[in-house]
């Protein structure tokens, strides 16, 4: 006999109970703690802050937690969470060039005022497993000492050091970008979009899918000869402009990752031969997503500079309508919801192009 | 007095507006709700919130509901014309929770229908509202990929390539073969995506009198059709429109006039149909009961 699909309150319930019992796991082991996510799973929180676009340490862990560890559910949840927040103030833009340094390099140039500074990077770790890890004596490690950060330095950004010779475009506002940079949580997303806009799809947008947009453009689909001019991770201050005082106040500070690549451009009819830009930025230190984000940033504005458009990369909408992980997350994995009612009417559409097909055969076969 | 099974209204969630939304968020909807109305069947771009439900779940159906439900309102849900399938269970549940309204397996005791790929069988009154969950607003996609051309074709009313996507069926296969989301011109001017209804649900959009709000979350688009308006589906005078046909009728209730889910019952190949629309069949089957 036929048993409907009913009592889906319940098995609903049961699913969230059988839930919260597999992401506690086996209770013999300690709970984590917010605190030992937030400190010692950094690189993590700086992704679900990055992509869940909300500086707020302690709300990603919380979602890494209840995520489970899987990422992009934990953007997921802080998404959600950051829509139904206020919109309080919005900053003055933050200036990189007087950010509190822990890492910088660039590529282009051996030695620069600032320097090079290594900082924490994976970048020459043999990658190795370091089974001293395993036999959690992780504590009795030996502490490494911190270099003063440098205070109130500025340190200029090759781009900017490249524009004193105009060797490479001036930042400035270009045909079909407005003077505030646009919001896609507050205005739909509509095309052509202008760069602020994509920059801020890009920056929410999945770091995997990023990555291979990037790489694509790095084995010739949409090839824009990059040099990584300069990447640099530290701290920035956050200013606003309270109305009632009428001047920038400081109200804290946020780590970022920058990256500011310089693109090879032979010039057209209005442009003289110089390096052009493409930017990225994350919070926290994502350098393999603002890399990439910067990669794409400069593919996407092939249009404006006079290039050919072949490749994916350098398609905004195709690029930009597609980067969000929560959206695609959503939209793919809705498949498996319910669709018994549209597969019914492909049954009834197949088996009535079946009785055709058969009927014609046998016509066929009679002549 | 007729019986009511609706369940009473709660006590919201505390912490969160009405209906979750704050109440601008429901503002900047309504009045994109309001555009819809008035060009019906043209979508309009709308700044969709992140909802706490996934993207594909119905986002933008809870939205519009969100926008337009009031506390004296009573809400059905249904998914794949059931009531009980466990995301219909889930979105009845975040408005109990977060309106605090009354709820409802009954048509006709619900002003306000959020549906995913149905339309009741009831007939629909003035005094309600149904609102579709859509996945792709855009009729054209699959013809054309991009937003910025589809935009101009329907701006130029330039709908020759869904005529000759539909040709193109019936040369090949003799007929029209597509099931669900079939297209239909709205009030004699948009083309429009009626979300994956099966087109046995098409005719019931016509000139209904209650009013049908539609809702992407994740294309950002809201559209319409008001009451008593035309929706025609898209065909050829030597092809007419048809809907979808059972030789069986429902195994539970006996409907011979409702749309039918098939149901596998072993695996000897064994089938049997019953209505897609629960409260239809469990309507039909109490009102035989009674009879007897």
């Amino acid at each position: 006999m036929y048993v409907a699909v009913k009592g889906g309150e319940r098995a609903i319930d049961n699913a969230h109970r059988l839930l919260a019992e597999e992401r506690r796991g086996d209770r013999a082991v300690p709970a984590l703690s917010l605190t030992q996510i937030k400190e010692q799973m950094t690189l993590a929180v700086d992704r679900v802050m990055t992509e869940g676009s909300l500086y707020d340490r302690d709300l990603a862990a919380l979602a890494i937690k209840q995520a489970r560890g899987d990422l992009v559910e934990a953007i997921f949840l802080l998404r959600a969470y950051r829509t139904t927040l206020p919109r309080l103030a919005v900053s003055e833009p933050v200036d990189t060039a007087r950010m509190t340094i822990r890492r910088r390099v660039s590529a282009t140039f051996k030695d620069l005022p600032g320097g090079q500074v290594l900082g924490p990077t994976f970048d020459y770790t043999h990658r190795l497993m370091d089974f001293k890890l395993a036999a959690e004596a992780d504590d009795d490690a030996e502490p490494c000492e911190r270099g003063e950060p440098r205070q109130d330095e500025t340190v200029p950004r090759v781009a900017d050091l490249l524009g004193e010779e105009g060797l490479i475009e001036p930042e400035v506002p270009r045909d079909g970008d407005t003077a505030e940079p646009g919001d896609i949580t507050r205005e739909p997303l509509e095309f052509p979009a202008d760069r602020s806009t994509r920059l801020q799809s890009l920056a929410r947008g999945d770091e995997g899918y990023l990555l291979g947009l990037a790489y694509s453009t790095q084995r010739g689909y949409g090839r824009n000869h990059p040099f990584a001019g300069e990447i640099r991770m530290g701290d920035v201050a956050v200013e606003i402009v309270p109305e009632e005082l009428g001047f920038a106040v400081e109200i804290g500070d946020i780590t970022v990752t920058e990256c500011q690549m310089i693109n090879q451009f032979k010039g057209s009819k209005a442009a003289p031969p110089q390096f052009t830009r493409g930017y990225g930025l994350t919070f926290g230190q994502g350098e393999r997503k603002a890399m990439a984000m910067a990669l794409v940033d400069r593919s996407l504005r092939a249009e404006e500079l006079g290039e050919d458009l072949t490749a994916p990369a350098q398609d905004a909408e195709f690029v930009l309508s597609h980067c969000d992980n929560v959206e695609a997350s959503g939209f793919v994995q809705h498949l498996k919801l319910p669709h018994y009612v549209d597969f019914q009417g492909e049954l009834v559409t197949v088996r009535a192009l079946r009785r055709e097909h058969e009927r014609k055969e046998a016509t066929d076969a009679a002549e | 007095m007729q019986p009511n099974d609706a369940t009473q209204a709660q006590d919201t969630l505390d912490g969160y507006n009405f209906a979750y939304l704050d109440e601008q968020t429901k503002r900047m909807i309504r009045r994109a709700t309001l555009k819809a109305v008035a060009i019906p069947g043209y979508q309009v771009p709308f700044a969709g919130r992140e909802m706490p439900l996934p993207y594909g779940w119905g986002t933008g159906g809870i939205q519009v509901t969100a926008a337009v439900i009031g506390p004296d309102d009573t809400l059905k849900v249904i998914d794949q014309g059931a009531d009980d399938t466990t995301n219909a269970v889930s979105i009845r549940r975040f408005f109990a929770r977060t309106a605090g309204v009354a709820t409802t397996e009954r048509t006709t005791q619900a002003s306000l229908i959020q549906t995913r790929h149905r339309i009741p069988e009831a007939p629909l009154t003035e005094d309600q509202i149904l609102v579709y969950q859509v996945p792709i607003p855009e009729p054209l996609r699959w013809m054309e990929a991009r937003e910025s051309e589809t935009r101009k074709m329907h701006a130029l009313e330039e709908y020759g390539v869904m005529h000759v996507k539909l040709y193109e069926d019936i040369a090949h296969l003799g007929r029209i073969a597509t099931s669900y989301d079939y297209p239909v011109r709205v009030n004699g001017r948009y083309v429009m995506a009626p979300s994956p209804i099966p087109k046995f649900d098409n005719p019931k959009m016509d000139m209904m009198p209650a009013l049908q709000l539609f809702g992407a979350g994740r294309e950002k688009r809201i559209y319409a059709v008001p009451p008593y308006t035309r929706v025609e589906s898209l065909d050829f005078e030597d092809h007419p429109f048809e809907v979808q046909a059972w030789d069986e009728a429902c195994a539970l209730c006996g409907a011979t006039d409702s749309y039918l889910d098939e149901v596998v019952i072993d695996d000897a190949g064994g089938r049997m149909f019953v209505c897609s629309d629960t409260d239809h069949c469990t309507q039909r089957t109490a009102s035989r009961e009674a009879a007897e």
